[in-house]
């Protein structure tokens, strides 16, 4: 894992300071709350509807048990004793006093966190493969270029007023585990015909009001030009980018607006011209970075083998562990999905038991997933057994790893402000209808995604069955749509047709799941029986 | 009837107007019909509350509940975590909201 050198320390430390002095103008009445808002928003401080909010960036979503301590330290003793890990790999607090934010970020960066660049239009935390580095199918760690790529971006002076919020993810392999097609730029760091390692960019994707799939327009970057291409990629979007209009700042809107092609060109014209002014990190940086990512001292587990005699330990290992590309090794998945809980919520105790487990089964690293659950990465086969039993006990041993009781819910209305309905609710019952009528089994891999407003912090766009919250006269109500993928084989849902009522999209979701068991060929999942018999069936299920 | 609510600023809770101070439980909250304004202006200035807005809402059994739902969420608190808001005491209060 990345440590913090005396650098990164210092700018946190110092963050840390200017934040508590502002507060304390804040209190004082020396600023006024339109001249301290940008100030907390630099800080991820938001009001929400019931409080101040705080979003803590997890780097590409990697952390360690102190960290993950230390997350669960904040929760008690600032919070109401949970936190909500997001879909942007960060957590969130919803139950912040202002007079104690300083504190709780002066906590934070003493485990080398922060909560700087989780908010505002400047280039927020950079997401990546929560497999990371231990992906059987990767072709290598994609966390060193994240990192360099973090440390460019942070206090960025030029990207710091950008017309937009900026997301950037990192890959390295065919299998896109951080929907980096939809991100605003996406990078797949592949190998050319030279066995040389560059980086493919895409560039304007994205989901909220106007969803988009990002178009490649560079196949290979070579990494000693990586950020180079990065910076020209931001400079022409902080160039031409929309101010006039929010709905129209984002850069898919530039890209699509001026066409890849157009958008490539200026690109590309830009970075000619950066490549001559030493914006480039030297490749010893890089090379630096990479020694804190070197693999964990693995040991010889190849004749480790799994006790299947206990079924529900057997089900949770087939469902919740994928393959390492270590022998004798899996990544576990810890679903923070019970049926009928809050996707991606974790009380203090559940974050304390998370890190220790971390601790001695997994080298000391957890990563949080997009999907809102949290992933032991390095785990030996033979101590699958042990973890899963505490796992168990501590209601975090839900077998449903991308069924659909795995379902992605943004906070929608129950916290927050923008918001046109409530998604928990809507989560909780689909989850509990599947699990009592026990089809989910059957279902197999079906992903469920669930934002309460067009925002699309749940990835509806993305979601196999997606369902967005809308507003009808102040009344909840809820938009049906099918065939999203936010992975390698990416796609936007679309709309089945007029919204339903709380209890009428539980109905939807399993009517549309019922034609999918009707329907279906051998071994295809929801997607791709969607994708072979079109809309109309799904239509003519729902509408009549 | 008109309810005026905002923030604590020092805590960020829900707050509303009493016609006198400021209370987190909305069925002390006064009707402020045409003094909004004036009313939001003078507390912001002396920090009791931050962003105050005026909000429609009508009286319920006697209680004033305001008119649209996310009033009503930010009046008692997540729907979900019955336990967290203002009344986990009484079980059907989420029946208030919705
Ligand atoms: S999708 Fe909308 S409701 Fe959900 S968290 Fe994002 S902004 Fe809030």
């Amino acid at each position: 894992m990345y440590k913090y050198d005396q650098y990164d320390q210092a700018m946190v430390d110092t963050r840390v300071e200017e934040f508590r002095d502002q507060t304390r103008r804040r209190l004082e009445g020396k600023l006024t709350e339109a001249q301290f808002t940008p100030l907390r928003l630099k800080n991820g401080l938001y009001l929400q509807l019931h409080a101040y909010m705080l979003r803590v960036a997890i780097p590409y979503g990697t952390l360690d048990s102190r960290q993950m301590h230390a997350l669960a330290d904040i929760a008690d003793t600032y919070d109401r004793g949970y936190g909500h890990f997001t879909t942007r790999q960060n957590i969130q607090y919803n139950w912040i006093k202002l007079e104690e934010a300083p504190d709780l970020l002066a906590d934070l960066a003493k485990v080398e966190m922060h909560a700087i660049q989780t908010s505002g239009n400047c280039i927020r935390n950079i997401s990546s493969d929560h497999f990371a580095g231990a992906a059987a199918d990767e072709l290598v760690d994609p966390r060193p270029y994240a990192e360099l790529l973090r440390q460019w971006s942070s206090f960025h002076p030029e990207f710091n007023a950008l017309p937009r919020k900026f997301k950037i993810a990192v890959i390295a392999s065919e299998t896109d585990r951080a929907a980096m097609r939809l991100h605003d730029i996406g990078i797949n760091i592949v190998k050319n015909e030279a066995g040389e390692l560059g980086a493919a960019f895409y560039v304007g994707g994205g989901m909220g009001r106007t969803p988009m799939i990002a178009p490649c327009i560079n196949p290979f970057v070579p990494l000693d030009q990586l950020v180079t291409y990065a910076e020209a990629c931001l400079r022409v979007y902080n160039r031409y980018g929309r101010r006039d209009n929010k709905y129209k700042a984002r850069i898919k809107i530039l890209v699509h607006e001026l066409g890849a092609e157009e958008y490539t060109r200026q690109v590309e014209e830009e970075f000619a011209h950066l490549l001559g002014q030493g914006v480039e990190p030297p490749l010893a940086e890089l090379e630096r970075i990479r020694t804190y990512f070197e693999d964990p001292a693995f040991q010889d587990a190849s004749n480790d083998t799994i006790d299947r005699s206990d079924p529900d330990f057997a089900l949770w290992v087939d469902r919740n562990t994928v393959p390492h590309k270590r022998e004798g090794y899996v990544s576990a998945v810890i679903s923070l999905k019970p049926v009928g809980g809050i996707p991606g919520d974790a009380t203090a105790r559940q974050m304390h038991v998370m890190a220790e487990l971390a601790k001695s089964y997994s080298f000391d690293e957890l990563r949080v997933m997009h999907t809102q659950n949290i992933v032991l990465p390095h785990v030996r086969k033979a101590t699958l057994y042990t973890l899963w039993q505490t796992l168990e006990a501590e209601g975090l041993g839900s077998p449903n790893l991308d069924m659909i009781e795995d379902i992605i819910a943004c906070p929608g209305l129950d916290y927050c402000s923008l918001a046109n309905a409530r998604s928990i609710p809507v989560a909780q019952k689909i989850a509990e209808r599947f699990a009592s009528t026990g089809k989910t089994d059957a279902l197999g891999q079906l992903k469920l995604k669930i934002s309460g407003c067009i925002n699309a912090c749940g990835h509806h766009h993305a979601g196999h069955i997606g369902i967005l919250g809308v507003d009808r006269k102040g009344v909840e109500n809820y938009q049906l749509l099918l065939g999203g993928s936010e992975a390698e084989d990416v796609s936007l849902a679309k709309i089945t047709g007029p919204g339903f009522d709380e209890n009428g999209i539980v109905d939807a979701v399993e009517t549309v799941t019922d034609v999918y068991t009707r329907e279906r060929q051998d071994g295809e999942r929801f997607l791709d029986t969607y994708r072979r018999i079109g809309m109309d069936p799904f239509k003519e299920a729902l509408y009549g | 009837m008109r309810l005026l609510t905002g923030n604590d600023l020092k805590t960020g809770a829900v707050t509303w107007w009493t016609g006198t101070d400021w209370s987190i439980h909305v069925e002390d909250a006064a009707d402020v019909t045409g003094h909004e304004d004036e009313i939001a202006r003078r507390e912001e200035a002396s920090r009791r509350v931050n962003g105050p807005y005026a909000v429609d809402a009508e009286l319920k059994d006697g209680v004033p509940r305001p008119s649209h739902i996310k009033e009503r969420v930010r009046s008692l608190g997540p729907t979900v975590r019955p336990d967290l808001t203002l009344k986990p005491a009484e079980p059907d209060i989420g029946n208030w909201v919705i």
